[in-house]
């Protein structure tokens, strides 16, 4: 399995994730600029603040050229992961429902965060299993996941609400406390929690390589 | 008002710099003379006391002098760190002035080729529960901090703030940056080869800043807020692809030197450049990319523009260099070209506007004999009483409810701690913050990506502290700046981590004033003392002076940041208990002799700011220090945190706090005094018998309440309790 791992200008966790991928696989970094997926297996739109959080969050670098071969790639049922700003791209590309929202404090904060897990069918979660906690890190000033009650309903219909934060963990103020969604295919998944950043109990857990290794379980 | 007299010149200044010229110097020259000659780039108050500093050590790769300073950390990598001041802008702008603080201090460490990974602040406002100034300082000054290093991914991991009346007027906003580089890729500063290209890469040119160094950093602040264009503003974004681009360059050996833009811009770098290269300096200030075009050449010299770094090239690398540039959307300019002429030298087209003699600007500039007397009648009104009992309970809890005791996580979950996934320790888990260094074991470069190896080898990592008791040093400026140093040594060795050099930030008042040049002189003697004594080198820094207005000086403030190394993090201190069961053991230098002067309770009591302070023995407490990173190192410990503000009673109730586990404790003789020289361990009871002597039992982890025989019975929810709620619920 290779993953591969976007970089924009401004991206902040893209070794990160790509030293999490080569735990359980191969990795390599993707430039923003070149429309070119370079062969993987699954691709990560890491964590950061591309384009500086320019105009809206995730807003301009949908418009990467390398996001045109993500969004083929995604459309042909290819393995897909956004975290944090990530996620925010995917939303905003339109390859995952809803929207990230300024957190109701308005402050950027970073805490360790534990995740519940609600769907262990999708192609990042099948190493885990429905209703197992895991202890991930979020940080982030635009979190708060916001869909449309008849969204939401759909989506949990469709068992597309993969992550939820734990009762007393929700901080960004997200609805239904939903931390991370998929498509309905289950290929594209994106979350606000950092599971790069967990991946090693010095660190302070390893919860978060499991997304990481489900992906790689995946028959390429 | 003479020209020369409203940049900050005297006569006697003006007089030097027309002999030093052979002529009255034109606007530009002045301009120029103005800001290499102000204390904050001069330091002709300070390089007389700053040289007796030690800066040799057997560790030392970089010492002062370049961008910032590196100690040798093992495997061929550097650690490169320094700390610098951004008070007076903060006082203006907070958000703007802590946010390019930021930017500043990380520019100094990639200028040396450093990838920067971890940013320290230490921070002071006036009384944040009387003050909605200081809240408003306070919260924006937070705010700038996180925006800059959370949207550049560089992690935040430590640092510390106190509240005293006397930075009501004058708060300090302190920032270190640490990084990690290939011993034998530093790159210095000093331009060299004749006929290179001096190239400009970065953000445009504004009049943001013009003047900040001499009107800012250098003279008192006044109340009016006339200064507020001379702040300037900053952007993480610009500087993230500034940071990728100057690590690009260097990592394709593309460049001959390389040095950030800061105070003063383009003149103090190229100034400073070519004085480092003994070489002249032509710049054309028409080829600089502006973001207004009216600009006159004296402005484009001096502006203060953020996110900018200047670079020498040869000539044939510069198309390269420009390449690279485009790539990470940077704008770069090839400005000018090194001489042999020994001048720098501003053109505007084709009209010669400066002629500037180099060494006259960097190396010349005078120094002046501080006149020191010690003041006879206290200099600080004594702070508002807070608490009037004697029950040791109530004074625990007032203590750990106090601005300055309580907990900060209000501020540090701000603060993106865990980028780079190295942090070991993140904040209030211990004493110090531990960072994961690149393994080369497992074939890490800094420069690639190696997939980790999971394996049982040791995990070689750094610990980064920050610290300085302005109060303690105002009581007694010599021991107050040893407890400086003693205290982040201490948080080293609590977390197993060996001292190998640091950085300083001294914070002072108007050193013209004798009493305060005595302050500032006995601070330093007491630095360089403790560095000694420790066999630390400092390795740089910056001095910020004129901390003072209409109400006082600001007390007097030397920052310490220190660096060191401990060779396996996954022993790394807690500074919590762990388990119920535990013996409690003090550990303790026979000189160890805590009292309330300047201490945390005597403030709460309302009692005057007086000495002296407890007597240190540094070569008892240097051996103290190194039992208990021996301690830590060989994992036989639970936990391990030093006594500090609020003495013995704080240490054993923080460490109850973050287990939410109490203890029991035997009768102590000092609960609230302090002074340096002793540690709260537990343990395993042979854990604490391999102290010998130097350990004495007290008590026993365990239950849900601190309990002190004879004094303090509280549940440690109703600890937390205070502690949480003492900073937090004074903020939005």
């Amino acid at each position: 399995m290779k993953f591969g791992v976007v970089r924009f200008p401004g991206t902040c966790d893209e070794v990160d994730a790509y030293l999490a991928a080569s735990r359980v696989g191969d990795a390599e970094i993707l430039w923003h600029a070149d429309p070119d997926l370079k062969g993987v297996d699954a691709v990560i739109v890491p964590g950061g603040f591309s384009y500086g959080d320019h105009l809206r969050v995730g807003a301009i670098a949908r418009f990467a050229p390398v996001m045109a071969e993500v969004e083929r790639f995604a459309a042909g049922g290819g393995l897909v992961l956004g975290i944090c700003n990530g996620f925010q791209v995917l939303c905003e590309a339109g390859l995952l429902p809803g929207a990230l929202l300024p957190n109701t404090s308005l402050k950027f904060t970073c805490r360790q965060v534990d995740l519940e897990v609600v769907n262990a069918s999708t192609s990042w979660t099948n190493a885990t299993a429905v209703g197992d906690t895991l202890s991930i890190p979020a940080k982030h000033t635009t979190g708060r996941y916001y869909a449309s009650d008849a969204t939401l309903d759909e989506l949990e219909a469709n068992g597309q609400v993969v992550l939820r934060y734990a009762a007393g963990h929700n901080f960004n103020g997200s609805v239904r406390d939903i931390a991370g969604v998929s498509n309905k295919a289950g290929n594209v998944v994106g979350l606000m929690p950092h599971p790069e950043h967990a991946v090693d109990p010095l660190t302070g857990s390893a919860d978060g390589l499991k997304l990481f290794a489900s992906a790689a379980a995946v028959p390429a | 008002m003479s020209k020369h007299r409203e940049l900050g010149l005297t006569d006697f200044e003006y007089d030097l710099i027309v002999e030093k010229m052979g002529r009255e110097p034109n606007e530009v020259e002045l301009a120029v003379f103005s800001l290499m000659w102000s204390e904050h780039c001069g330091y002709k108050h300070s390089r007389p006391l700053l040289k007796t500093l030690p800066v040799e050590g057997p560790r030392l790769v970089m010492g002062p002098g370049e961008n910032a300073g590196a100690v040798d950390v093992g495997n061929g990598l550097s650690c490169a760190f320094k700390v610098e001041s951004h008070n007076h802008p903060s006082a203006v702008e907070p958000f703007q002035g802590a946010a390019t603080g930021v930017g500043g201090i990380l520019r100094d460490i990639f200028a040396i080729g450093a990838r920067p990974i971890a940013i320290l602040d230490s921070l002071r406002f006036g009384e944040v529960a009387d003050s909605a100034r200081s809240r408003y300082l306070l919260e924006h000054a937070v705010a700038g901090i996180g925006h800059y290093g959370n949207s550049i991914g560089i992690a935040t991991v430590g640092g510390e703030i106190y509240f005293e009346e006397p930075y009501e007027q004058n708060c300090l906003v302190n920032a270190m940056a640490v990084g990690l580089i290939e011993t034998d890729e530093l790159i210095k500063s000093a331009a060299a080869g004749v006929g290179n290209v001096v190239v400009l890469f970065g953000a445009r040119t504004g009049r943001d800043g013009i003047g900040g160094a001499s009107v800012l950093a250098s003279a008192e602040l006044d109340a009016d807020m006339e200064k507020r264009p001379t702040v300037q503003i900053g952007d993480p974004f610009e500087e993230k692809k500034l940071l990728e681009c100057s690590l690009e360059l260097l990592d394709r050996k593309l460049l001959v030197a390389l040095q950030d833009l800061g105070a003063a811009g383009i003149t103090s770098s190229s100034a400073e450049m070519a004085a480092k290269g003994e070489v002249g300096l032509d710049l054309h200030v028409r080829r600089v990319p502006l973001r207004e075009q009216d600009m006159h050449p004296f402005e484009i010299m001096i502006s203060e523009s953020q996110e900018r770094m200047l670079c020498v090239v040869e000539p044939d690398r510069v198309d390269e260099v420009l390449a690279v540039c485009a790539k990470w959307e940077v704008n770069g300019t090839a400005i000018g070209e090194v001489t042999d002429t020994r001048r720098l030298r501003v053109f505007d087209g084709d009209e010669l506007v400066g002629d500037l003699p180099v060494t006259a600007l960097v190396d010349e500039c005078p120094t002046y004999t501080l006149e020191p007397a010690e003041p006879t009648t206290p200099l600080y009104p004594a702070p508002p009483k807070r608490i009037d009992t004697e029950d040791p309970g109530e004074i625990l809890l007032a203590l750990l409810g106090s601005a300055n005791l309580a907990s900060r996580k209000a501020v540090f979950e701000q603060y993106d701690s865990l980028v780079g996934s190295r942090t070991v320790r993140r904040p209030e888990q211990a004493d110090a913050a531990v960072l994961l260094l690149p393994d080369p074991a497992n074939g890490d470069r800094l420069t690639s990506l190696a997939p980790p190896r999971d394996d049982d080898a040791p995990k070689p990592a750094i610990a980064v502290s920050i610290d300085g008791n302005g109060r303690r040093v105002a009581a007694d400026p010599y021991r107050g700046a040893v407890e400086a140093v003693l205290e982040c040594s201490a948080n080293l060795a609590c977390v197993g981590a060996e001292p190998l050099g640091l950085t300083n930030c001294l914070n002072f008042g108007n050193p013209e004033k004798p009493h305060i040049a005595w302050q500032f002189s006995r601070a330093i003697a007491g630095l360089g003392d403790a560095c000694r004594a420790f066999g630390i080198p400092v390795v740089g820094g910056n001095v910020s002076l004129y901390n003072e207005g209409a109400s006082g000086p600001i007390y007097p403030t030397p920052v310490v940041g220190l660096v060191g190394e401990l060779p396996d993090a996954r022993k790394s201190g807690r500074l919590a208990f762990q388990h119920a069961g535990d013996v409690v053991a003090i550990v303790a230098a026979d000189s160890w002799a805590p009292s309330n002067a300047a201490s945390e309770l005597s403030k709460l009591r309302g009692e005057v700011v007086e000495g002296p302070l407890p007597q240190a023995d540094l070569g008892e407490l240097k051996a103290l220090h190194a039992a208990i990173r021996q301690a830590v190192r060989s994992g036989s410990l639970s936990s391990a945190h030093d006594v500090a503000e609020g003495g013995v009673a704080v240490t054993l109730a923080e460490s109850a706090i973050h287990s939410g586990l109490g203890a029991t404790i035997g009768r102590l003789e000092d609960l609230f005094g302090e002074g340096p020289g002793a540690f709260i361990v537990t343990g395993p009871a042979d854990a604490i018998t391999a102290f010998g002597a130097a350990a004495k039992v007290i008590g026993e982890v365990g239950g849900d309440t601190l309990i002190i025989e004879g004094a303090i019975s509280v549940p440690v929810a109703d600890l937390e309790r205070a502690f949480t709620g003492g900073l937090a619920d004074l903020l939005h």
